[in-house]
């Protein structure tokens, strides 16, 4: 659990005369459900693009599963997931396919694949789904399957943006047990959301306002030091944005 | 009390997807009325319908005192529609966009401006940059403004604050509320629970089916049983060891806690004897007050049961 897999120290990324993140310095530990949040253009964007290798930091240091984000961009790549809400899964593509598709994106063999497939389907319950187009999968078990594909190749980290934006209660309490279950199997879990109650249930949440973290504590801490009753109040006290 | 929308069993199918079953409910005039429900619901074809926009199969929708079918061409006078997807005119400016609006519905900004004055004044200094340009908060400003422009009597918001951030949402209702002064009927959808409290009346909605409507507090009021709240330092294994415990009835994870409900209503210390030997600690116990999320639970197991 003090496996710190991110670590961010100074970190400064300017697009011209635009500081997007200002002078940031986090750690995340092994196993933990981290909750990222912020107004839009905060800079959490920028953020997470620099801490998933595809954006390089214009000062300071990051280190992600213990590659270094300046000098080793690619290889951070194959030590994370990612899943959003928005896009995850090809539609036209059976069950079966978009599991062996990003298996082979990250280099898995062949009998790896088929032997964790088979693991994956029996745990979810989706052994009569196999063959099937994502296009015919209720929207909630899309969901779930997403999910167990962005940790399939078990990546140190995994990045899930909104991921229960929009579904239903019983659904998302489900998505829910299944990250705290990927969390005690050592996996971070990193978080982003507009959806403050998504944030309760994260160990610690970071809140971002105009490229700087404003706060950084468990949610319960927050509560208690900003007065609040909810997450979603902490917000509105000190991420207000200049404008809109 | 004129209703202004008035829906009786309205059903609608596409292919073999049943998406709306039988769906009747009225709305009042000048209320806040909030459809809440996953997405997937049925509540954009519900508002497509009621914007006159599709038909039903079967059942009548009446709104304003119109047919939604032999009454169209009147009503969508009457009717401000802000879809769910943003659809304004990208290559447009903000000032474009909204004296367009204006102009096709046969009026002007200026005739109606004190209407939107509250709202559009946050997007006016930037009156010239192009729609596409602007933030997530301020397109969703300017789609109000447009579908407000023609002072609607019914205004009707598909999912307006999902992908907003949490202060542009508080802002957002808070304009809502205003609307209200200017004798404006709104029907919001949202899939996010905590929104159903800034709402009059509320009908949750989960697959094509109205499971209940009444106000918010009502709502809550609804739940069945003596609903607790526990916490302690392994949240996960919580869970599981509440769902093992005999007396339980449901355990779901609500954010730092588990919402619990126990088949004799009371805790006692045999539970507390049980998550210990389970190899739980810092357990904490308490009653709580159910919220809608923890009623719309409730029913959607009732209904998976039925």
């Amino acid at each position: 659990m003090n496996e710190k897999v991110i670590y961010v120290k100074n970190l400064v990324k300017k697009f011209g005369s635009f500081v997007a993140n200002d002078n940031l310095s986090f750690e995340v530990f092994g196993g933990e459900i981290f909750g990222f949040l912020g107004a839009n253009g905060a800079g959490k964007t920028t953020a997470i693009r620099i801490l998933s290798g595809l954006s390089s930091p214009t000062s300071g240091e990051v280190f992600v599963a213990g590659i270094n984000a300046s000098k080793n961009p690619e290889e951070i790549k194959k030590q994370i997931g990612y899943m959003s809400q928005k896009f995850s899964l090809y539609e036209d593509l059976t069950v079966k396919e978009n599991i062996m598709l990003y298996g082979g994106i990250y280099g898995l063999s062949k009998s790896l694949i088929k032997e964790r497939t088979d693991n994956l389907l029996e745990k979810l319950n989706f052994r009569e789904y196999g063959d099937k187009l994502i296009a015919a999968l209720p929207l909630g078990l899309r969901q779930k399957l997403a999910f167990s594909i962005a940790v399939f190749h078990e990546p140190k980290i995994v990045f899930l943006d909104e991921p229960t934006g929009g579904v239903d209660p019983i659904t998302r309490r489900q998505f829910w047990e299944m990250i705290y279950e990927t969390a005690a199997r050592g996996i971070t879990v990193f978080v982003t959301t507009h959806y403050m109650d998504e944030a309760e249930y994260c160990d610690r949440i970071s809140i971002m306002s105009e490229g700087k973290i404003v706060a950084l504590d468990t949610p319960e801490n927050l509560k208690k030091l900003y007065n609040a009753g909810t997450v979603e109040e902490v917000f509105i006290k000190i991420a207000r944005p200049v404008n809109n | 009390m004129q209703k202004v929308i008035e829906s009786t069993d309205i059903s609608k199918a596409f292919g073999s997807t049943k998406a709306l079953n039988d769906i009747t409910f009225s709305v009042d005039e000048s209320e806040i009325f909030g459809l809440i429900g996953p997405d997937g619901a049925g509540k954009t074809t519900l508002f497509r319908i009621i914007a006159t926009l599709l038909r039903p199969d079967n059942g009548e929708m009446k709104v304003l005192g119109q047919d939604c079918i032999t009454g169209f061409k009147e009503l969508r006078r009457n009717i401000g529609y802000m879809p769910g997807r943003f659809s304004l005119y990208q290559d447009l400016t903000v000032e474009e966009n909204l004296n367009f609006y204006a102009t096709v519905f046969g009026t002007t900004v200026k005739e109606n401006y004190d209407l939107i004055s509250d709202i559009y004044s946050h997007i006016e200094p930037f009156k010239k940059r192009l729609t596409g340009k602007l933030s997530g908060g301020m397109k969703q400003k300017l789609a109000l403004s447009c579908a407000l422009i023609h002072k609607p009597k019914l205004l009707i918001l598909d999912e307006p604050t999902t992908g907003v951030d949490a202060v542009s949402r508080y802002e957002f209702w808070a304009m809502l509320a205003k609307l209200r002064q200017h004798n404006i009927t709104i029907i919001v959808s949202t899939p996010y629970m905590d929104e159903a409290m800034r709402c009059d009346r509320v009908a949750l909605i989960q697959n094509g089916l109205i499971l209940s409507v009444a106000p918010p507090q009502k709502i809550r009021d609804g739940f069945s049983r003596k609903l607790f709240m526990i916490k302690a330092s392994e949240k996960y294994k919580l869970i599981i060891a509440l769902r093992k415990y005999p007396g339980t009835v449901t355990a779901y994870p609500f954010g730092d806690s588990v919402h619990v409900t126990f088949s004799d209503d009371r805790i006692d210390e045999s539970l507390f004897r049980f998550l210990s030997e389970e190899g739980l600690s810092n357990v904490t116990a308490g009653e709580t007050e159910a919220g809608i999320e923890d009623r719309f639970l409730e029913l959607m197991e009732k209904g998976a049961t039925a």
